[in-house]
């Protein structure tokens, strides 16, 4: 993967002037990159990642295992386009082994979770049947620690 | 006269130590210790803590009770595999069995290697800035040591001719530090093959220091020991401590032919009797994916270096691009003060500490040292810092 995106991956935030000084380029250049990769799509956003058992929010996370029928032209696609556009769900993945479709979906609580599998999500023609597992704590979110612990001091000055 | 006689009393510490200064970093270290919130370039390892599969393969060799002593040349596992990552990565073969020694980190074996080598009076050749340890080391051993000053308006390389003149019937040995701690400097394989020759020409013992062989930016490093003719007469050293980020298990080792492994090996086993064993294992788990984790290290340091160097290029302090290692030393001689000054101003009014070029030999006068093997935060952070500092002298 291009350095540029490995670093953005890392921290969307930096900035170009850093970028620039990083990379041996000038700061033109990798604004005129970014802007290539928001415009052809490579880039399709940029969230900050929070751990939410640190607020006080009451939503809840499902993961939900969804096996499906194939379709003629278009086989997963079609139904996990639909799936995807619904606003609960944050993630869809296709996957290899006993089911299909992985869905990550937040809602406010554990009923309107529980009303959207089943007039949602099971009543979709070609759903043929839906696991659900309630996420309790996360630990790791896009690579980072949801706990921070106390760095272990180094030496400041060492040869 | 007695020396005993409590009227005159004798000197307890014996004169060779007695006359031995401390080093530099240490005086340093002193006074940034009683400080808080420095942000620090002035450490010699990696701001990366040891890869987790490392850490887990120790915690795992301690559960199963690898408590007890090794041979004295370190576990056989770990040796073959230093033999063949050795092999692998700077084309030179050692047997397992009687040409590499584990030791407690590069300082060990850069101690038996000297010790093992020189007579007293003999003459050890070596390039300036270097680390601390080396002309203490040579001392310790009742040798002479030879400085030879290295320029930034050369990139600190080492030349033919400046070790032609430096270079007497009594010299025995000449010691390498390519990527250098603590100039960043490497050798391109042109001048080493012109160093091999020079070696082999004064019939000299060679000993490269390599431990930062793995962090060169732009050319894959070679070794001098992998040049015709040079590894009878090389011991190469190398460790676990800058590309593992492994400083804190002390573990490295020496390759060198079987009479030399054999006389470190006497000193070794009377005064260490073998390096840790737990580091020993944790050794052998990072030869295991090593060039995984070494790729992802110098891909993250090659943006710290071009940032540091970007940063100081605004800001107008001469440097030589650093080739290797993961420090800039960027010159000070311009403001009109020691390069120790210059630090303890800088730890005074902005709380960033490095290192004075001082402490490096009498060359490192005017430099100071900067690591780049820190958080880009805290870099990010230190830059702002030392220009403000410069742009307020």
């Amino acid at each position: 993967m291009d350095e540029l995106l490995n670093i953005l991956k890392t921290n969307a935030l930096e900035t170009p002037e850093n970028l620039a000084k990083m990379l041996n380029q000038t700061e033109e250049e990798i604004k005129a990159k970014i802007a290539e990769y928001e415009k052809n799509g490579v880039i399709r956003g940029y969230q900050a990642v929070i751990n939410e058992d640190q607020l006080d929010t009451h939503y809840v996370t499902a993961v939900i295992e969804v096996k499906i029928t194939p379709q003629r032209e278009g086989g997963f696609d079609h139904i996990a386009k639909r799936i995807s556009k619904f606003s609960e769900v944050q993630s869809v993945y296709l996957m290899s082994g006993a089911f299909d479709l992985l869905l990550f979906v937040t809602d406010k609580d554990l009923k309107n979770v529980a009303s959207f599998v089943s007039e949602k999500l099971a009543t979709i023609n070609g759903v043929i049947s839906t696991a659900t597992h309630f996420m309790l704590k996360p630990y790791k979110n896009h690579g980072i620690l949801m706990e921070s612990h106390d760095e272990y001091e180094r030496l400041k000055v060492s040869p | 006269m007695n020396t005993n006689d409590s009227k005159c009393p004798r000197k307890i510490i014996a004169k060779n130590l007695h006359d031995l200064p401390r080093s530099g970093i240490r005086d340093f270290f002193d006074v940034v210790s009683s400080m808080h919130d420095v942000i620090s370039l002035g450490v010699g390892e990696p701001g990366f803590d040891t890869p987790w599969h490392i850490r887990e393969a120790s915690v795992f060799a301690l559960e199963k009770g690898a408590t007890g002593y090794t041979p004295n040349l370190g576990l056989l596992k770990l040796r073959e595999a230093c033999s063949a990552y050795v092999k692998k990565t700077f084309q030179i073969d050692y047997s397992p069995k009687e040409e590499i020694i584990i030791t407690v980190g590069v300082s060990e074996a850069l101690d038996l290697a000297i010790r093992a080598l020189v007579d007293p009076g003999d003459e050890v050749l070596y390039h300036e800035p270097c680390y601390v340890s080396y002309a203490p080391v040579i001392r310790l051993a009742y040798g002479k040591p030879v400085p030879i000053p290295t320029q930034k308006e050369d990139h600190f390389r080492l030349t033919r001719d400046q070790l032609e003149e430096k270079v007497t019937s009594k010299s025995k040995i000449l010691i390498l530090n390519f990527p250098t701690n603590p100039t960043g400097a490497t050798l391109p394989s042109k001048d080493l093959a012109d160093i091999a020759a020079f070696i082999c020409k004064h019939n000299l013992i060679v000993i490269t220091d390599e431990i930062y062989a793995e962090l060169s930016y732009e050319e894959p490093h070679v070794s001098i020991a992998s040049f015709p003719g040079m590894k009878e007469r090389t011991l190469f050293l190398h460790g676990f401590s800058k590309a593992w980020a492994m400083t804190g298990f002390r573990l490295g080792y020496a390759c060198a032919p079987p009479e030399i492994i054999e006389a470190m090996m006497k000193i070794h086993q009377y005064t260490m009797l073998c390096a840790p064993i737990l580091s020993q294992e944790a050794a052998y788990e990072a030869l295991q994916k090593a060039e995984t984790d070494i790729a992802a290290m110098r891909d993250a340091y090659r943006k710290h270096r071009n940032f540091m160097c970007a940063s100081f290029q605004k800001m107008n302090l001469p440097y030589a691009e650093p080739q290797g290692a993961f420090y800039a030393f960027p010159n000070i001689k311009d403001l009109e003060c020691s390069s120790q000054e210059f630090a303890l101003k800088l730890l005074e009014k902005e709380k960033v500490a490095v290192v004075p070029g001082s402490a490096f030999g009498a060359s490192g006068e005017g430099y100071i040292r900067c690591s780049f093997a820190t958080s880009l935060d805290d870099l990010k952070e230190a830059m702002v810092r030392i220009a403000r500092f410069l742009a307020r002298r």
